[in-house]
């Protein structure tokens, strides 16, 4: 009897001393929406469907069975007869008698790089500008607001122009090839990542624990960077990952346009769809392969970036 | 017969992956026509909570279970479905929110949102409704209502549209109203005059009220019987006197004990619960309150206390109450002094105070209460 | 009082923010006088508790005399240091002697920070405590002293309880080892249970480390348990300003009385005998305050002269300082209180064009 309520008392005595265990380290924000990242499904689709694009645009070139610009049926190809899969070439041939197989791996690399990089420049670009902007409107005055202004001015311009138009615009400077997509599609997401930064640095610079560090006597640079723009990142960082599916879409619908490299060796998803347009009716498989790709890619991306978004708003937070 | 008699209701949440928390666990209290009743206790003690299951306005989601009944008038509420309830809210039951401004449309004036619910509860139309509309908005205390029916919400004050909710909720003469934290959002002086109006309008029209907040003063006002929940239980149940007077339950006396008096004197220490609300113990291994309770014994552990009734109606769940403060001087003494409730905390509260509300770790806390609302924008 | 008593004296202080409209070329078009002319002193080692409800300006007192928010006019001289013409590094060498804790212990927090970062942040700015572990050392003193295990020091904010979070809160202030802390509605967001724990803290706190303190609240309970002087403001201004005691047994202003009848009192034979002074109507909006006393408008005891064209200033009346004509003939019951009809107040930037709707931010539920 006194074994069990001694028992009892210590339950409670546990309990009103939760957790007391010196051992145990705090989980941080990041480590906690990582924690829910891993929970949610649709991130893991997402993450399993990036990691295998991943590993074949890395590696998958130096394991095709051909070289993608090598034309394995060369003067025997006509229009109405384009051969289709069999063993020696998996996805088939292609209206030149390349195989579309190794086309669409090496292909997956010029797709994931354009993402990449373009996605890049607009981070690199936006998140400058907009962190500027962020920073000045933040830590106010007369000159911090005129310098918000002025930049604020300049990001609008840039999203009052057609995102197209744009591009057409650079390709048309710089030459068609691959660079130019990168450049024109990044360029299109400066805004959005300096709006996006901008906005958040402002909120958090209103913030009460903001406002705790200027009553502590942190100076005001540190306070930007310590605090500001930690807090800031997480929206920045998910459009990263949904603009990166974006990036991809625009960068095949430019190369579509023949925007894009001209260099019929190295292929590109966009590119392919392009080429495979006269042939549709004979050869669907074709066109059907490389916009799989960008969709499938398009929507790794999509998901995992929603589901970032879920782990990171502080708002589904219990 | 009461007008509504809550029965063991119980709310649980399931999330997938995570423990079930049980938002309300055994929820008992009954309502009399024309009676001011009280439900009082901190967050997450399942007050709002109980109210919403009442009125079937839980979010419906996968995972949540209510169980229990709610009787009003004969019909149990929880068994209606969503068509009948709805007649039933508004017509006979109606609720008022903390927050006025999501209560109300915002793109839609006031005096439509009035006269929609007389028209669908009352069958008035046109200028009947706008007449009787206006006579609301007159009846609630806002000022000018003819003109006041034309604008929008966001033109009122926080207190002009509490006020014009309670228009609302009192169109059709409702037998119920169900107040969740009235109060809570406005300033005090604004708090007396929407009390005062509520008190008015139970008075004139026999409605019964029931009255959720977490501020023993507002009830100590205007509710006739009291409830005190924790841990998603109604713990001690007794009049508006007795309780204050001599609140038998260790969490009430807790809960006198922490608020700070206006009429007291400066320099008197306050005697807090020790621990924070989120330290709760299981009600099925005992008494929730047992890891915060200064008056713990070792029967408090291992099943959940009996509901102890004692005589006026009174009730309490606990197996060690606190003493009754001696009949003879509650007698002599009508006025209990401050510190009398807090003087039988023996002493502990001090020395347990110190850093003992810890961090549940890995505990779902118990429950964040899903209220009919929009989220707030950041 | 002589100087030395005196730890910090506020005369005539006015926080003005302009109204700005306009996209590309803002101009102002009004000001709102959240601050408008408030003298007052602390003395050193006593609580002064400022009372009032939300918009009458009183954070932004408390803001603006730890210079948080620049004020328009004024002095704030901290023990004999004028803070309002200080230059920014001297000032921020000031801060460590003032310090402040917030109402929301969440939002006030760096949830991205563990608590060790947190209190260390403030030693690194002013350079207190040379080495790591010296930092350690004060870190250390500082949980002990408010109730805190040195297991928080490696958790996030988050994975505390609120009453846990304001004591993060009260940590930070306290590590630099400060003389004055204004705190900033330092309950208002805990459960009623874990206030009164905050509560006997800071009562704590000052008895064993002398603080000064400026307690900002709108629950007069709590101001009146935990001040040694209670100043209520209204609009702006300080209406009445007494001893804790004084001001619940005499409160002069008409204002104080309406606000001492309003708040609840846990005890149904007190509710029950109070009389209660209902005001009427709604706090008037600081960009466009009424002339005069600013209280005329919804005052009981408002008279026809002087009340609407001749703002009061603070007098001395046997011990309190009251804002008021006829604080005497109201003591005296010389005057007797009158009904006052509610007029309609717009909330702040609202309602200046009734057809216009602004983007609703929600959508409601319809009941």
């Amino acid at each position: 009897m006194t074994i069990i309520s001694r028992k009892k008392k210590e339950k409670i005595d546990r309990l009103a001393e939760l957790a007391a265990r010196d051992d145990e380290r705090g989980v941080s924000l990041w480590q906690e929406a990582f924690r829910r990242l891993r929970r949610n499904p649709a991130a893991i689709v997402g993450a399993v469907v990036l990691g295998l694009f991943v590993i074949v645009s890395v590696v998958g070139p130096f394991l095709v069975p051909y070289a993608p610009e090598a034309q394995l049926w060369k003067g025997e190809i006509r229009v109405g007869f384009i051969p289709g899969v069999r063993a020696e070439n998996w996805f088939g041939l292609d209206h030149i008698g390349r195989d579309q197989f190794s086309r669409m791996v090496v292909g997956a690399r010029q797709t994931l790089l354009v993402g990449v990089v373009a996605t890049m420049i607009g981070l690199a670009v936006g998140s400058l500008i907009g962190g500027i902007a962020g920073a000045a409107a933040g830590l106010g005055g007369r000159w911090g607001r005129a310098v918000d202004n002025v930049l604020m001015r300049f990001i609008d311009m840039l999203l009052a122009m057609p995102s197209l138009l744009l591009a057409i615009s650079i390709a048309a400077i710089l030459g068609a090839s691959l660079t130019t997509v990168m450049i024109a599609v990044g360029t299109v997401s400066v805004p959005v990542f300096a709006r996006l930064l901008r906005g958040a640095m402002i909120a958090q610079s209103n913030s009460d624990y903001v406002l705790a560090a200027t009553s502590l006597g942190v100076r005001k640079p540190k306070i930007a960077l310590a605090h500001v723009v930690p807090n800031s990142l997480a929206p920045v960082i998910v459009q990263a990952t949904l603009t990166l599916a974006t990036a991809i879409i625009e960068a095949a619908a430019l190369s579509f346009l023949g925007l894009g490299n001209n260099d019929a060796s190295i292929p590109e998803w966009g590119m392919m769809l392009a080429d495979a347009q006269r042939y549709i009716d004979i050869a669907p498989r074709l066109a059907i392969l490389p916009a799989l790709g960008i969709i499938i890619t398009a929507l790794g991306f999509t998901l995992l970036g929603e589901a970032m978004r879920e782990a990171l708003d502080p708002k589904l937070r219990k | 017969m009461a007008l509504l008699e809550v029965e063991d209701i119980s709310v649980t949440f399931a999330r997938r992956g995570q423990r079930a928390v049980h938002a309300v666990d055994g929820v008992s209290f009954s309502v009399d026509a024309g009676e001011v009743v009280g439900l009082v206790g901190e967050s997450g003690c399942g007050k709002s909570v109980t109210s919403l299951a009442i009125m079937g306005l839980l979010p419906k989601q996968p995972g949540l279970r209510v169980g229990g009944k709610a009787v009003f008038d004969g019909t149990d509420l929880l068994q209606l479905d969503d068509r009948s309830r709805r007649d039933i809210r508004g017509r006979d039951i109606a609720m008022i929110f903390q927050d006025p401004l999501s209560s109300l449309n915002p793109v839609i004036p006031i005096g439509l949102q009035v006269t929609e619910v007389l028209t669908r509860h009352r069958g008035m139309k046109g200028d009947v409704a706008a007449k009787e509309a206006a006579a609301l908005l007159d009846r609630v205390g806002i000022p000018d209502p003819k003109r006041r029916l034309k604008e929008y919400p966001h033109q009122l004050s926080g207190g002009m549209r509490q006020r014009a909710l309670i228009a609302m909720a009192v169109a059709c003469q409702p037998r119920l109203l169900i107040a969740d934290e009235p109060t809570t959002a406005l300033d005090v002086t604004i708090q007396a005059q929407i009390l005062e109006l509520l008190k008015d309008l139970v008075r004139d029209s026999g409605t019964a009220l029931v009255m959720i907040t977490h501020d023993l003063g507002v009830v100590a006002g205007m509710c006739e019987t009291i409830n005190v929940l924790y841990g998603g239980r109604v713990v001690e149940t007794a009049r508006r006197r007795p309780l204050f007077r001599e609140p038998r339950h260790p969490y009430t006396v807790g809960l006198l004990g922490s608020v700070p008096r206006l009429d007291a004197g400066r320099g008197e220490r306050l005697n807090p619960i020790p621990g924070s609300v989120r330290d709760l113990l299981p009600w099925q291994e005992g008494c929730a309150f047992a890891p915060r309770c200064t008056r713990r014994v070792d029967a408090c552990v291992g099943e959940p206390p009996e509901l102890v009734l004692a005589h006026d109606g009174r009730s309490y769940r606990c197996v060690n109450p606190a003493p009754l403060p001696g009949l003879a001087r509650a007698a002599d003494a009508p006025v209990p002094a401050k510190s009398e409730p807090a003087a039988t905390a023996d002493g502990t509260g001090q020395a347990a105070e110190a850093g003992t509300d810890v961090p549940a770790a890995g505990k779902p806390a118990s429950g964040p209460v899903p209220a009919p609302r929009e989220e707030e924008k950041p | 009082m002589t100087g030395s008593d005196v730890l910090v004296e506020v005369r005539d202080l006015k926080v003005h923010f302009p109204i700005k409209r306009g996209v590309l070329f803002e101009r102002t078009v009004g000001h709102v006088k959240a601050v408008d002319g408030v003298d007052l002193s602390i003395p050193r080692g006593k609580t002064y508790g400022l009372v009032g409800e939300s918009g009458c300006g009183k954070s932004t007192l408390g803001r603006a005399l730890l210079q948080l928010t620049p004020p328009t006019a004024g002095e704030v001289s901290f023990d004999g240091v004028e803070l309002t013409t200080l230059a920014p590094g001297k000032l921020r060498t000031m801060r460590k002697r003032m310090q402040m804790i917030f109402q929301d212990p969440m939002s006030s927090l760096d949830p991205r920070q563990n608590v060790e970062s947190i209190l260390t942040e403030g030693l690194q700015a002013h350079g207190i405590g040379g080495n790591r572990d010296e930092r350690r050392k004060i870190i250390a003193e500082t949980l002990d002293k408010v109730g805190l295990p040195r297991w928080a020091l490696s958790r996030y904010p988050h994975e505390f309880s609120g009453g846990q979070r304001q004591r993060i809160g009260i940590a930070r202030a306290l590590v630099l080892g400060p003389e004055l802390i204004v705190a900033d509605e330092p309950v208002s967001a805990l459960d009623v249970s874990i206030q009164a724990q905050v509560v006997n803290l800071l009562d704590e706190l000052q008895d064993n480390l002398g603080l000064t303190y400026l307690v900002i609240a709108h629950d007069l309970a709590v101001v009146r348990h935990i001040s040694d002087i209670v100043g209520v403001m209204y609009l702006g201004g300080l209406v009445e300003e007494a001893p804790s005691d004084r001001l619940y047994t005499e409160p002069l202003h008409p204002y104080t009385r309406a606000l001492m009848s309003a708040v609840p009192v846990p005890d149904p034979d007190v509710e029950d005998r109070r009389e209660r002074i209902l005001l009427a109507g709604d706090l008037p909006s600081p960009a466009n305050p009424p002339s005069g006393c600013r209280f005329h408008t919804r005052c009981p005891w408002a008279q026809p002269t002087r009340c609407a064209d001749e703002r009061p200033v603070l007098r001395e009346i046997g011990g309190s300082r009251v804002a008021c004509h006829f604080a005497e003939q109201i003591a005296s019951g010389e005057l007797r209180p009158h009904k006052v009809s509610a007029e309609i107040v717009r909330p702040e930037g609202e309602g200046e064009e009734p057809g216009v709707v602004s983007a609703p931010s929600e959508p409601g539920s319809f009941v």
